[in-house]
């Protein structure tokens, strides 16, 4: 038969497929599988054969949880990779941003530097402090240097994953706590300061919340603590311990030279821009990540993480818009931001619906802070860092207590009243014990560390190097040389 | 010898550059500026806290030109800056003692 270009090619190309469909089933049969069943024509009853079945299910059994793991580890690394990336870059540009351009550097570099010592502090000593023992206040030594933190699971903290899995996505949490903090105090101070203060600050109030809150046998622990506290992701341990501990260091500090008459406008909400956006997409391994596992539990929190963060831009923008006639682009990020912050607690414990409705309180009450009580009172809290995280914190928490049902988190066990919505009011009250304790820790432990701080090396910059700007005399940098 | 200093709107700059091409006017020294006469500034909020912003963007222009030339570069200007609303600018005259091109020492109106 003549060949007639491409109809015939096509023919071709059937015919081999064809063939080789058919093929395929006739050469599997022919080798033998590694798993097979023995093909003998022996009884189910000999002992050899009960053997072998047992064997393999015990081999399927390995392998269900080894795929299991997978999916788990594969999320969890996943999820600590994004909460590395909302310090830096997120963080990092959503302040940079919001400062002056001549201390632009200053700020994003104290962010960063938390990325080395943080890191560093944790491998020796601080996951131990943490997570380690089975103290009420405090963790142990027992993992000092990571010894036992390895492939083995723990299983009481995430049975499914690597210990080292866990660690290390903790670490990425103690690391954007302090650095949260620099938002109160940018601008005017030193970075030796900044250094030592946070070091302190991470070992004294952060390592002893985290304890209480997540750690085993922890005085706030949801599960089995004495005063069962619900902190899904960290809006007691990391978003009220730094907003508090922001505003005594605003206190501290005082005022920016100039404030508040001289304008000091953001530099670049472009920067401010693209990290509230980097902090959204990374707060999904903030919220979610804190399942610890890849199942329907991080889905729930992934969706109320981003339903809250919707509605409350949509409440601080309409706030906004109510106000002063227009919705500005810095209002809605950080309405958004506000959002994160207050879902954060209760991310895997509500509904969607209710995710909305704290996304939404969070974005009005927050544009209050922000807007009228910080004129009211007067305090320099430059970038808001208690104003979004200490309020968003704070009243995250307490709404956690409303909304939270066992529907969505059996966490006090099967059929057992969660919070509010299922008639367990009373965990509000546990909600507020958390709220004081955390409020506490971070007013004390702060005034006294920095007080130990400006022993060590002055905290607050002189005026002359407060005008000059923090690039140049902390850094010996400038920011922008865009003239080069 | 003349300078002409030329403070304009930005959205103008365009236009004007090109009506002084047109005329045979090639070199000029541009910066952007800020400034106000008698044109209100605007108010910008961020995060509740309001700033009224009165230094306005503008463009300078300087060229220094030959005594001829000066009226009818003036012209063009008015011409092509005017929009007949507050802050489109003013145009100074000041007159040049000497001029000298670097490239190979020339003075005078030669300079130009």
């Amino acid at each position: 038969m003549k060949c007639m270009g491409q109809k015939c090619s096509f023919h071709l190309v059937l015919l081999l497929a064809v063939l080789v469909l058919t093929a395929v089933p006739l050469s599997s049969q022919q080798t033998p599988s590694s798993a097979a069943t023995p093909t003998t024509a022996a009884s189910p009853s000999t002992p050899e054969n009960s053997k072998a079945i047992n064997d393999k299910l015990a081999q399927l059994d390995k392998d269900v949880k080894a795929a299991q793991s997978a999916g788990d580890n594969a999320w969890m690394l996943t999820s600590a990779a994004l909460v590395l990336m909302m310090t830096g870059p997120g963080l990092a540009l959503f302040y940079g941003g919001l400062v002056r351009r001549k201390n632009t550097l200053a700020i994003m570099m104290q962010s960063f530097a938390l990325m080395g010592i943080i890191t560093v502090l944790w491998a020796l000593v601080g996951y131990s402090l943490c997570f380690g023992g089975n103290g009420l206040v405090i963790g142990g030594f027992e993992h000092a240097f990571l010894r036992g933190v390895g492939a083995e699971p723990n299983p009481d903290y995430a049975g499914t994953i690597p210990q080292a899995t866990f660690m290390v996505y903790q670490l990425m949490f103690a690391i954007i706590t302090p650095a949260l903090i620099t938002g109160a105090t940018a601008e005017r101070m030193k970075f030796s300061g900044t250094v030592v203060f946070l070091t302190l600050w991470f070992l004294v109030v952060y390592a002893p919340l985290a304890h209480m809150v997540w750690g085993k046998g922890g005085l706030l622990n949801a599960v089995g603590g004495k005063f069962p506290c619900l902190d899904f992701a960290g809006g007691t341990v990391v978003h009220i311990s730094s907003g508090v501990s922001a505003l005594v260091c605003a206190l501290y500090l005082g005022k920016r030279t100039g404030y508040p008459k001289q304008p000091m406008p953001p530099h670049s909400l472009v920067l401010s821009f693209i990290g509230a956006c980097l902090l959204w997409v990374g707060w999904f391994g903030f919220n979610a990540g804190s399942a610890l596992a890849a199942g329907s539990l991080a889905t729930s929190a992934f969706v109320a993480t981003h339903f809250a963060a919707a509605a409350a831009a949509l409440g601080w923008s309409a706030a906004e818009w109510l106000k002063n006639g227009r919705a500005s682009a810095l209002g809605a990020i950080s309405g958004a931001v506000a959002g994160l912050v207050a879902i954060t607690p209760a991310s895997g414990f509500v509904g969607p619906m209710p995710a909305l409705a704290i996304g939404l309180i969070a974005g009005v009450v927050c544009y209050l802070m922000v807007t009228k009580v910080k004129a009211v009172f007067g305090y320099d809290d430059a970038l808001d860092a208690f104003g979004v995280h200490g309020a968003g914190g704070t009243i995250g928490a307490l709404l956690t207590g409303i909304f939270a049902q066992q529907v969505i988190n059996p966490i006090f066990g099967a059929d057992k009243p969660v919070g509010g919505l299922d008639g367990h009011w009373s965990q509000v009250g546990n909600q507020l014990v958390g709220v004081l304790i955390a409020w506490g820790f971070a007013l004390v432990g702060t005034i006294v560390l920095l007080k130990i701080t400006d022993l060590i090396t002055d905290v607050r910059v002189t005026e002359e190097q407060e005008v000059q700007g923090l690039d140049v005399t902390q850094h010996g940098e400038e920011a922008y040389n865009l003239e080069a | 010898m003349m300078k002409l200093e030329a403070i304009i709107q930005p959205s103008r700059f365009e236009s004007v550059k090109d009506a002084l091409r047109e005329i045979g006017i090639e070199g000029m020294t541009v910066t952007e500026v800020r400034g106000h006469g008698r044109q209100k500034g605007h108010t910008e909020v961020y995060r509740g806290r309001e700033y009224t912003v009165d230094l306005l963007p503008k463009m300078k222009l300087e060229m220094v030109l030959p005594d001829a030339l000066v009226s009818r570069v003036v012209d063009t200007i008015l011409k092509t800056a005017k929009t007949g609303k507050i802050g489109d600018g003013k145009i100074f005259l000041s007159r040049v003692e000497e001029a000298i091109r670097i490239r190979n020492d020339e003075r005078g109106e030669n300079a130009l």
